[in-house]
C-alpha cells in the first residue's frame, strides 16, 4: 500500500509540474496531477502483475482519459489540457532516449529495437485515449437517444 | 457581458458583407490562436466551424495542418490562408478560446466577440523562476519514478532546472527550436557527466533521462498518432516529423557528451 501512495505522490507532482511548464490554467493544476497519477497507478499495477508494458500503457491511457473527461466536464475546460498533462508519466521517454543513445554509440540493432518499442508504447497510449473517447461519445449518443425516446 | 445586445441575423443568402467579414475574422483568429497554443487540429476545425455556424454562415470549409490554416466561406466567396510559424504548448490560451467559443454558441453578440478577440494577447504566463523550479521538481520526481539512486537526486533536479532555463532563455533570442533543444540536452548531459565523474553520482543514464524529460517530445508523438487515427494523416505525419527532429536534437546534444568520454 505504501508503494502505491509513494508512486501516487511522485506521478502527481510530475504531471502537475508539466501543467505549469505547459502554462495550464491555475485552477486545473490539481486535476492535471490527479489525471496523471490515475493513469500511472493503473500502469504500475498492471506492470506489477506482470502484464507487458504495451498492454499496461493501453490500460493507463484508457483510465487517464476517463479521468480527464470527468475533469473536463466538472471544470468546464477543454479535454486536451488534462490529457496533455496526464500522459506525461506514461510517455516512453526513457526508451526513446535509449534508442537515440544507441544510435550515437553505433549499436544500430539495439537502437532500432528500442525505437520500435517506444513507437509501440506511444501507439498503445494513443489507442487507449481514443478508445476511451469513443466509448464516451458512444454512451452519450445512446443516452441522448434514450432521452428523446427513440 | 451582454449589455449591448445585438440581434444575430437569421441564416439567409443576403447577409451583409461586413457582417460576414467580421464572422470570418473571429473564426480565423480563434483557429490561429488555438493552433499556436498546441491544440489538436480536428478540435480547431470543429471550433471554427461551430463559430461560423452559430453566426448563421452556411457551408464554411476549413483545413488545418500544424503549419497552415485554409479557411473558406464558400457561399460568400471568402478565402484566406494563414501560415503559423511558432507553435508552443499554451494550455491556458486553449482554455480562453474554448470559453469564447462556448459563449459564442450560447449567443454572444458578434461585436463583443470581436472586442474580446482583439484584447487577447497573452494568457496568464507563469514567471520564469517558477518554470525553472518546476523543471527541477520534474527531474526530481522522474528520477524517483525511474528507480534511480537517491544519491543522484541533486543532479537530476539541477539538470531539469537547467534544461528548462536554457530552453526558455535561448528561445528569447532565437526561434529555431532545434538549437534550444540541442543546447539544453548538451548541458544536461554535461551536468550528469561531471556529477558522475567528479562527484558521488551513481548512474549517468538515469540522471540524463530524468532531467531531459521536460524536453522529450512524448506528448508530440502521442498526439501525432491520435491525429492519424482520427484521419488527419497530414497533421499526424507533420507532428511525427517534428517529434523525430526534437528527439534527434536531444540525442545529438547527449551524443556530443558521450563522444568526449
Amino acid at each position: 500500500m505504501a508503494v502505491f501512495v509513494y508512486q501516487f505522490i511522485l506521478s502527481f507532482f510530475a504531471s502537475m509540474g508539466f501543467g505549469i511548464l505547459f502554462n495550464a490554467p491555475r485552477r486545473a493544476l490539481i486535476s492535471c496531477g490527479l489525471t496523471g497519477a490515475a493513469g500511472w497507478l493503473v500502469y504500475f499495477t498492471f506492470m506489477d502483475m506482470g502484464v507487458t508494458q504495451i498492454v499496461s500503457s493501453f490500460a493507463g491511457g484508457i483510465v487517464l482519459t476517463a479521468v480527464s473527461i470527468y475533469n473536463a466536464r466538472y471544470l468546464k475546460m477543454p479535454l486536451v489540457i488534462f490529457i496533455t498533462c496526464g500522459i506525461i508519466p506514461l510517455v516512453p521517454g526513457g526508451i526513446a532516449y535509449q534508442a537515440m543513445r544507441n544510435v550515437v554509440l553505433e549499436n544500430y540493432q539495439l537502437a532500432i529495437s528500442y525505437g520500435i518499442e517506444a513507437a509501440l508504447i506511444a501507439s498503445a497510449i494513443a489507442l487507449g485515449i481514443i478508445t476511451s473517447e469513443m466509448f464516451h461519445s458512444l454512451v452519450n449518443t445512446i443516452l441522448s437517444k434514450l432521452k428523446t425516446g427513440e | 457581458m451582454l449589455n449591448d445586445m445585438e440581434i444575430i441575423d437569421e441564416p439567409n443568402d443576403d447577409l451583409k458583407e461586413s457582417y460576414v467579414r467580421d464572422v470570418f475574422f473571429v473564426a480565423l483568429n480563434c483557429g490561429k490562436l488555438l493552433l499556436e497554443s498546441g491544440a489538436e487540429t480536428y478540435r480547431i476545425e470543429d471550433t471554427m466551424m461551430r463559430i461560423s455556424n452559430s453566426y448563421g454562415i452556411s457551408n464554411p470549409q476549413v483545413f488545418v495542418t500544424p503549419t497552415v490554416i485554409i479557411f473558406s466561406m464558400n457561399e460568400h466567396a471568402l478565402t484566406q490562408t494563414v501560415r503559423i510559424d511558432e507553435r508552443a504548448n499554451d494550455l491556458g490560451m486553449v482554455d480562453v478560446i474554448n470559453n469564447l467559443s462556448r459563449d459564442i454558441s450560447a449567443g454572444m453578440p458578434l461585436k463583443s466577440a470581436i472586442r474580446k478577440i482583439e484584447r487577447i494577447h497573452e494568457s496568464l504566463v507563469f514567471p520564469l523562476w517558477l518554470m525553472v523550479l518546476t523543471g527541477g521538481m520534474v527531474g526530481f520526481m522522474f528520477l524517483l519514478l525511474f528507480d534511480g539512486a537517491l544519491i543522484d537526486l541533486p543532479a537530476a533536479a539541477f539538470g531539469g532546472a537547467l534544461g528548462v532555463f536554457i530552453m526558455e532563455g535561448i528561445l528569447r533570442f532565437t526561434k529555431v527550436k532545434f538549437f534550444t533543444e540541442f543546447f539544453a540536452s548538451l548541458f544536461i548531459a554535461l551536468t550528469a557527466l561531471l556529477y558522475v565523474t567528479y562527484g558521488p553520482g551513481a548512474n549517468m543514464d538515469t540522471i540524463i533521462i530524468a532531467s531531459v524529460m521536460p524536453l522529450v517530445p512524448g506528448v508530440l508523438i502521442t498526439n501525432a498518432i491520435r491525429e492519424m487515427i482520427r484521419g488527419h494523416l497530414l497533421a499526424g505525419i507533420m507532428k511525427g516529423a517534428e517529434a523525430t527532429l526534437t528527439a534527434f536534437a536531444i540525442g545529438a546534444g547527449v551524443a556530443l557528451v558521450f563522444m568526449i568520454i
